[in-house]
């Protein structure tokens, strides 16, 4: 076999497609459920919000905004007129498509991320162990993800999801680790001379100090899953991203731009939103 | 029965400590080792006993090890070898929650860089030993406002530490030890980031809080002068190692070696002298027992021009100068009252020389040494003197 191997090549690639097909078929048990009854939730959660009337979303949003940004009425008037012009063009409930898929994909990034992250801070082995994982699921091209995606979890939004997560978590995780480790060597002392316990160290010193930190990885992973809703519409996730592929497959410029402006609106709001989230709580 | 003992309490940094403590023991200074094995000695088994109440220095110039030796003491830094004794249990060898319970209930810390969550009010700061010991809301927020009041910042409970100065900050970080009630305060460096003039202020109101709440103080510094001031007794390090324990006046005047010598060298010996150390026993006549010729006689045998009267108990009354004594005999006066001169200058005994100079300087007759009113020593002029020049021979029979 090692012959073989020489002469023609190691089987990567027919070895991938085994490991994928043993996965699939051997925890068909854990990913059919959760293909059903999360796409079930998913497309409850967009429904629900396609009843609100968009101009009821609008308001609150430039409500959100407006005190987020410090009662400053520059973030509100541009969510009002961005989401507004969306509106107009027809391209609400993609919109709404798109949002619940950044907003889920986002938030099992964050459940997901903060835990590794602050294990990776307390621990050289798990850092030593995850830090090549983290590379290797940043650098991977994210189309390939798209793969096994479907076919563990056939085609929609759960595979969406499942891409963008591996695309958008390692930021949290990064800056998670990072922030804790950053917290000063005083501080967590000062906490452990008192006789703090680790949870309480962790509770009541390093998250709260390294919580800027950390939401900077959060706005981040949320740029990233955003991101990935263009690539993830080609497996047939909903929303802007499948408006703007199916221009490029068409050649319609006009389409294909009015659909990426709708994505770049949601952009700029979602990121001013976390980060104005997080420089109001450093003051 | 000592509060704190440390028995042979080593700290080696790096891999090959075993081997370390093995060249330790067969006498190899610290860079050999370092040579040797790549590991560093932080601490080279230090021994020493606390008492209950006493201030404890730990000195030394950086990297001579006092900051490891005082996280021992709470094992921020576990001890490679040896025993720390708090009321005589073994700290080295306890779990992990009976420790959490010592360093609850026991040991406060003070850190050089105060060390405040910033996130934090002062009150919250100040609350956060009770907070993790899950003590109700009413009764923490009571403990730590008692606590702020103590170090005068009840004021400033909603105020978040860095819209405070840096004296004010160190307070809040006194306080914050101080609301565990614990019996041991660890001081690590805790007044060198403030500027000189509160710093000496915080040393002042750090021996009054001492005197009226009788905690044990280890406190550690680079600066002899404080440690001066500050300690009961003094551990001067070097290199790791404990080179002298002893009281101020010992470490003055009986320095251990040569590295001891010369860190006390420049000490501004006024500032550490006061009047017990320079005072002579003073001649003096009894006013309820003695008249004028007693007084002239006594003078007369001494060689000296004015005497001091003191009562049966020895309350200092005042002083009688050879001329009115011999006016009063003349006189036929016999009562020493008579001719008593009470415009005497006192100082108390532990009164510093620098303000011994000044009271001295332009009194014509001899300083008398009081402690609580009761006499016990005068000064004259040429012993001050001989003190700042430097000249050893004092009296520390009294320290």
């Amino acid at each position: 076999m090692l012959k073989e191997w020489f002469t023609e090549g190691i089987p990567i690639a027919e070895g991938t497609e085994w490991v994928t097909d043993l996965i699939t078929k051997t925890f068909a048990f854990l990913f059919d459920p959760i293909k059903e009854h999360f796409g079930n939730f998913l497309d409850f959660s967009s429904e629900t919000l396609m009843l609100v009337p968009p101009i009821v979303i609008i308001i609150v949003v430039a409500i959100i905004a407006f005190f987020l940004s410090g009662k400053k009425l520059g973030l509100a008037a541009f969510s009002v007129v961005g989401l507004w012009l969306i509106d107009n063009q027809g391209y609400w409930e993609h919109l709404i498509s798109t949002f619940t898929l950044v907003l889920i994909a986002s938030l099992l990034s964050v459940i997901i991320g903060v835990p590794i992250g602050i294990l990776m801070s307390k621990s050289k082995t798990a850092e030593a162990i995850f830090k090549p994982i983290l590379d290797f699921m940043q650098t991977m091209p994210a189309f390939v993800y798209l793969i096994p995606a479907v076919a563990f979890f056939g085609i929609g939004m759960v595979p969406g999801i499942f891409a963008s997560l591996i695309f958008a978590t390692p930021p949290t995780v990064r800056f998670t680790n990072l922030g804790i480790r950053q917290v000063s060597k005083e501080l967590v002392e000062a906490s452990e001379a008192f006789g703090s316990t680790g949870t309480q160290k962790l509770l009541k010193v390093e998250l709260p100090m390294a919580k800027a930190t950390i939401m900077a990885g959060i706005n981040q992973t949320v740029m990233l899953a955003l991101s990935m809703v263009v690539i993830a519409s080609m497996i047939g996730a909903p929303g802007l991203g499948r408006e703007v592929l199916s221009s490029l497959q068409r050649a319609q410029v006009g389409t294909g731009f009015v659909a990426g402006i709708g994505i770049v609106i949601l952009a700029i709001i979602i990121d001013r939103f976390t980060q104005s989230a997080n420089s109001k709580k450093e003051q | 029965m000592p509060i704190i003992e440390a028995k042979n309490l080593t700290k080696v940094f790096g891999k090959n400590s075993k081997q370390a403590i093995e060249l330790l023991d067969k006498g190899l200074s610290k860079e050999e080792i370092l040579k040797k094995t790549g590991s560093t000695v932080g601490v080279n088994r230090a021994s020493f006993t606390v008492e209950p109440g006493e201030i404890f220095v730990i000195m030394g110039l950086s990297g001579s090890g006092k900051s490891t030796l005082v996280r021992l003491i709470n094992r921020l830094i576990e001890p490679t070898m040896g025993s720390i004794l708090i009321n005589g249990q073994d700290l080295a060898k306890m779990d992990k929650p009976s420790l959490r319970q010592v360093r609850r209930e026991k040991l406060g810390m003070v850190f050089q860089r105060f060390a405040l969550f910033p996130n934090r009010t002062v009150l919250a700061n100040t609350e956060y030993g009770l907070e993790i010991q899950k003590v109700p809301k009413e009764e923490r927020t009571k403990k730590a406002t008692e606590a702020l009041k103590m170090v005068g910042l009840e004021g400033y409970l909603e105020q978040k530490p860095d819209q405070l100065s840096g004296g004010m900050q160190q307070r809040v970080g006194l306080a914050r030890a101080l609301a565990n009630d614990p019996e041991v305060l660890l001081m690590d460096e805790a007044f060198s980031a403030l500027d000189p003039l509160i710093r000496k202020d915080m040393q002042d109101e750090l021996i009054d809080l001492q005197s009226t709440m009788k905690k044990t103080i280890i406190f550690i510094t680079h600066d002899l002068d404080e440690a001066l001031r500050l300690g009961d007794r003094i551990a001067l390090m070097k290199d790791g190692s404990i080179v002298q324990i002893g009281t101020p006046e010992e470490i003055l005047m009986n320095p251990a070696n040569d590295y001891v010598e010369r860190f006390v060298e420049d000490v501004d010996r006024s500032k550490v002298l006061t009047a017990q150390h320079i005072m002579k026993r003073p001649e003096t006549i009894n006013i309820e027992k003695h008249g004028p010729r007693v007084a002239l006689e006594r003078m007369k045998e001494t060689g000296i021009s004015s005497i001091l009267v003191v009562d049966s108990k020895r309350n200092l009354k005042g002083y009688v100068t050879a001329d009115d004594a011999s006016d009063a005999r003349k006189k036929e006066i016999r009562d020493l009252k008579e001719i008593l001169r009470t415009d005497i200058k006192k100082v108390d005994k532990e009164t510093s020389m620098q303000e011994i100079f000044n009271v001295i300087n332009g009194s014509p007759i001899p300083v008398a040494v009081v402690e609580n009113e009761k006499l016990v020593g005068i000064i004259v002029r040429g012993a001050v003197i001989a003190a700042l020049a430097g000249d050893s021979e004092v009296n520390l029979d009294h320290a």
